[in-house]
């Protein structure tokens, strides 16, 4: 092992397909025309000197160390901002250049403190580097001038130049002492994040980098992504890490486990010890690029909090009991084999994770289908991007997004419905930005004004602030528009669709009564604005879009789904780059917890389990017979437990009593069962109620894979030992066999090789092929060798596109007096679904506690203002937070976030959901909201309770 | 679980079918809940058709008989 270093080409790659020849010290290279100089004499493996240049961001040609000499030219070019040409002779090393280099990095040292030995930067610092490379072997000018680098004048005064270090930002230092304005971070900033905090204050001799309006970091728009640390060549910007440990010694590259992006790092590791995390070049999802999530948040992994024993207890009311891990295992298998005995087979089940691996989920689903004998498996997703699963499967064939990452690039109009991907999917998000930034069109459907509907040089054409819980009307309205104006792409309806059908959807949507001046009293939207935004999308070049939980959870989630496939099949925006249908998917493997297999009704590759031929597959592999019904959902679980009939639960990975709808609900169904087992890293809500604790393993303790939202698998490395001593997929193992399961997986690799034998899409996968390519994104197998980075491009899958008719049907969850604020929920940029690691990490400095938006005039009638307690209250509960007026959301809507327990806004959530999955409605609540002095009962009750039912006995 | 709940859920799905042909409605109400409703719950809907009809949607109600049988355990 050693640590990766990948080229840095000084230029970004050029994409043109023109190629031009040139000569470089005698080499001749071949390289697309656009590419410059410096970065086509790298390809040669020739390093220009260079400090401004980095292949993260586009030339600024300020330092002036890359000058090369061109035959037949004038002077002494700068290498990083000239164009390659044809026939070009380039020299990059003469005695000119020699010495015009030495006297530029002279006049640089001249200004730099020289306390290299001491300096974190030592071994990975350019400046140093460069020093060497031009062969600079004395300085001759001293401090005694102008310099940033003495607080003192040396003759007793402050030197005004000098400014202090900016400790502020937790997971990295800016010391501008060092700096040698060569303006990467700012350009990187803008560039590559899209948030343009960073400006060059002041002019020449006097001119620094500086966040925002001369702020601190942390009170700048910085949102931490760490683009700026990765771009700065000395130690200016350093994470704190590298200050406190050192230069890492050895990398591992691996994939991120917060969100559905999917980014690849580098793992950069002293022994066993994370230096820090660096995002991957070559990982194709993030391309170099990470958040603050991926790149910062990873300190829960050795949080105090983090629990590395088994735990039981007789009833939840005990403390907890340290046990061996057979103690535990043999508890919980004679518990569960008990529970069966007397309820039936039927009586336990399983949640899997959407946080675990491929081969960890895949294991947790066969435990019930093969140990347990029953259906009973579930998964978040069910909350959350369920109804994308039967609403693309009937329109398309399958229920997998239809792009790669890469497609962003070359989209003209970017639909974004329900999503906030500068928040929830911010590597995405920096993506979309850049192409919004280079000319494509955007519109927004979102009750809330988020933040992509306005920023830094991007403004969306099109914002339509619906009520929540109108989408469907929405969505058909845009149809309705493309239909009666006849923008539809005919000849793609007529050559990939079900013609009968579209005939048929096309009557429906042409009624009047769909149009947007129909609804437009009913969804707030102008009438003008949506026939604009469906004109925009129908006839302005390549139309992609992208959706997220806004869209799914509501009562008629997968309605909205059908109707956004609808869009797309309408005007032919399906099957190539640029295009496409887009769930972006929440959890890290949200994606593989769904192709594993984790719905009650289907088997691993999307099958029910109704099919004969595919229980078939898995009795052969497995040896046992499967059941031919479907399972129960996760709230059919707790339905059935509060029924007497659902009696036993093995939970990995999720906290159901924090995530799930109607808390009080979840917690009646868990305090109804025998055995819960919660296997995760700390003791989570859900645990409260568990007999039995299995202490989990992190991203970095164990191998395996994860599939991003793009269908893109890629691996997860082991960079340390498990500190609980086992990676999560052998707990599973160790379970299935105190039950008699008899597995004897040694690695997770052979059970990725019983994935690909049984399950079609994975046919190809293995992990030997992963080592070779990076990642592969699914269906892989012998149609397709080489992955599928585009779906539906000959064809759907499921042979010609459907259309169905997309009915309007207002939701239950009405408005009225006693509750008459519509409530929706959302996420933030630092912190993560529950919180359960986030909260964990400094992270917490940004987003300490959830508070309600609420509009000005809203408060105003209440008597509200900023940052008072208010109370939340709904039909099913009420919870206590403080508020802050935005205007960000309309009049009669409210917002809020759910990352911290002791808010608990899903206590405020009702229980309706999703007609075809039961994916609850967390995006509508009717609710009021009243001043109050602080928390409520319930929260002070549960907070009672909560720390009760952590306690642990002291171990004997 | 409750029976208005089940018959609520039962009646947002025949909703979402309404817009189909006749035939075709009660076939893709009949073929959903008997592909995604597991044994218990199918068990507790038969019951209900016979005991409380008058919660359904009467869409729902003509649907019930295609709906697949639970086998005894
Ligand atoms: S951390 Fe990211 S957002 Fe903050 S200044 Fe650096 S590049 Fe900009
Ligand atoms: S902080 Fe680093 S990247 Fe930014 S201008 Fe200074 S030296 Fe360059
Ligand atoms: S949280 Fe998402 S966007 Fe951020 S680094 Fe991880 S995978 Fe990338
Ligand atoms: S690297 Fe080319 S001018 Fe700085």
């Amino acid at each position: 092992m050693s640590l990766i270093k990948e080229t840095d080409y000084g230029t970004p790659a050029s994409r043109s397909e023109k190629t031009v020849t040139l000569t470089i010290d005698g080499f001749t290279v071949s390289v697309p025309e656009g590419t410059s100089v410096m970065r086509a004499s790298a390809e040669l493996g020739i390093q220009i000197p260079k400090l401004c240049a980095t292949d993260m961001v586009d030339a600024f040609g300020s330092c002036r160390l890359c000058l090369v000499e061109i035959e037949g030219r004038r002077g002494t070019p700068s290498s990083c901002t000239t164009p390659a040409e044809d026939g070009m002779v380039v020299h990059t090393q003469t005695g000119r250049l020699k010495d015009l280099r030495r006297g530029v990095m002279e006049l640089y040292i001249s200004d730099h403190p020289l306390d290299c030995l001491t300096c974190a930067a030592n071994g990975d610092c350019e400046l140093q580097d460069m020093a060497g490379a031009v062969g600079l072997r004395d300085v001759r000018y001293g401090y005694e001038g102008d310099n940033h680098v003495k607080a003192r004048d040396g003759v007793g005064g402050t030197n005004a130049l000098w400014m202090p270090k900016d400790e502020t930002n937790p997971y990295f230092t800016y010391d501008p002492s060092k700096c040698i304005v060569c303006s990467r971070c700012v350009r990187a900033c803008e560039e590559v994040q899209g948030t343009f905090a960073l400006t060059i204050s002041g002019r020449g001799f006097g001119s620094r980098v500086s966040p925002g309006m001369s702020e601190d970091f942390l009170a700048s728009e910085c949102v931490s992504c760490g683009a700026c640390v990765q771009a700065c060549p000395t130690a200016t910007l350093t994470e704190k890490s590298v200050i406190e440990i050192g230069q890492p010694e050895h990398s591992v590259v691996t994939t991120c486990a917060y969100c559905g992006v999917g980014c690849s790092f580098k793992a950069e590791m002293r022994g066993e010890e994370l230096v820090r995390m660096v995002p991957y070049k070559d990982g194709e999802a993030n391309r170099g690029h990470s958040c603050v999530k991926g790149r910062f948040a990873y300190g829960y992994a050795h949080h105090q909090d983090r629990i590395l024993n088994p735990m039981i207890r007789d009833k939840v009311t005990d403390p907890w009991r340290e046990v061996s891990w057979d103690e535990a295992l043999s508890f919980a298998a004679s518990r569960l084999r008990s529970i069966q005995e007397k309820h039936g087979k039927e009586a336990i089940g399983v949640i899997t994770s959407s946080r675990c691996t491929n081969e960890e989920t895949y294991l947790v689903q066969k435990l019930t289908r093969a140990v347990f004998g029953n259906n009973n498996t579930d998964t978040c997703a069910r909350v959350c991007h369920s109804p994308t699963g039967y609403g693309l499967g009937q329109t398309f064939g399958t229920s997998a997004g239809t792009q790669n990452f890469d497609s962003v690039e070359q989209s003209d109009v970017v639909l974004v419905i329900g999503a906030n991907p500068t928040d929830a999917h911010p590597v995405f998000g920096s993506r979309l930005k850049k192409r919004l930034r280079q000319g494509a069109k955007l519109i927004v459907v979102d009750p809330r004004r988020t933040d992509l509907v306005k920023s830094p040089h991007i403004r969306a054409a099109h914002h339509l602030a619906l009520r929540p819980g109108t989408n469907v009307a929405v969505v058909t309205a845009l149809a309705h528009v493309i239909v009666t104006e006849g923008l539809t792409n005919e000849a793609f309806i007529r050559e990939r669709c079900d013609w009968d059908e579209f005939q048929d959807y096309a009557e429906f949507v042409s009624d009047p009564a769909h149009s947007p001046e129909a609804v437009e009293a009913l969804t707030g939207v102008p009438a003008s604005e949506m026939r604009k935004a469906a004109r925009l999308y129908a006839t302005d070049g390549n139309g992609a879009i992208y959706y997220g939980l806004g869209v799914t959870e509501h009562s008629q989630g997968s309605t909205t789904v059908i109707g956004i496939a609808n869009l797309a099949m309408l005007t032919g925006n399906i099957g190539r780059p640029g295009v496409g249908v887009n769930p972006l998917r929440g959890q890290n493997n949200v994606q593989g917890s769904c192709d594993m297999g984790s719905f009650p009704h289907e088997l691993p590759g999307y099958r029910h389990v109704k099919g004969a031929e595919v229980r078939d597959i898995f009795e052969k592999a497995w040896g046992v017979t499967i059941s031919d019904e479907p399972g129960l959902r996760i709230p059919n679980m707790l339905d059935a437990a509060v029924d007497g009939s659902f009696k036993g639960l093995y939970c990995q990975g999720e906290d159901i009593l924090q995530s799930d709808p109607d808390t009080k609900h979840v917690a009646a169904g868990l305090a109804a069962m025998d055995c819960v087992i919660v296997h995760d890293l700390f003791l989570n809500e859900t645990a409260n109620y568990a007999h039995v604790f299995l202490p989990g393993s992190t991203f970095l303790e164990k191998d395996g894979t994860f599939t991003n939202a793009e269908r893109r698998i890629n691996r997860v490395r082991r960079v340390m030992t498990p500190k609980n001593g086992y990676a999560d997929w052998e707990i599973t193992q160790m379970l299935a066999n105190a039950m008699g399961g008899n597995w004897n997986y040694s690695h997770p690799s052979e059970i990725m090789d019983e994935i690909a034998a049984t399950t079609p899409g994975f046919a190809f996968v293995t992990y030997d092929m992963l080592e070779q390519r990076g990642s592969v994104q699914w269906p892989c197998n012998e149609k397709v060798p080489d992955g599928s980075p585009i779906m539906h491009v000959d064809g759907f899958v499921r042979g010609k596109g459907r259309f169905i008719r997309t009915d309007y049907i207002a939701t239950d969850e009405k408005t009225g007096p006693r509750f008459p604020l519509l409530l929706t929920t959302g996420r933030i940029l630092s912190q993560y679904n529950v919180g359960a690691q986030t909260r964990r990490t400094s992270n917490v400095l940004w987003h300490g506690q959830d508070v309600l938006e609420i509009h000005p005039h809203d408060a105003e009638t209440r008597g509200i203002k900023e940052g008072d307690w208010v109370k939340l209250a709904s039909r099913s509960g009420e919870t206590a937070l403080r508020a802050t007026l935005t205007d960000r959301v309309s009049p009669g809507v409210v917002y809020t976030t759910f990352h911290h327990p002791d808010t608990q806004a899903n206590v405020v959530t009702t229980d309706f959901s999703d007609w075809a999955t039961n994916c609850p409605e967390y995006k509508v609540t009717a609710v009021q909201v009243s001043p109050s002095n602080g928390p409520t009962d319930w929260q002070e009750r549960y907070g009672e309770f909560a720390a009760q039912s952590r306690r642990i006995e002291a171990a004997e | 679980m409750s029976p208005d709940k089940l018959a609520y859920m039962a009646n947002q799905i025949a909703n979402f079918f309404r817009t189909r042909p006749h035939e075709e409605a009660l076939a893709g109400i009949a073929d959903h809940i008997s592909s995604f409703w597991e044994p218990r719950m199918r068990a507790q809907f038969f019951e209900l058709l016979k005991t409380d009809e008058d919660k359904f949607d009467p869409l729902v109600r003509e649907a019930g008989t295609r709906v697949r049988p639970v086998s005894p355990a």
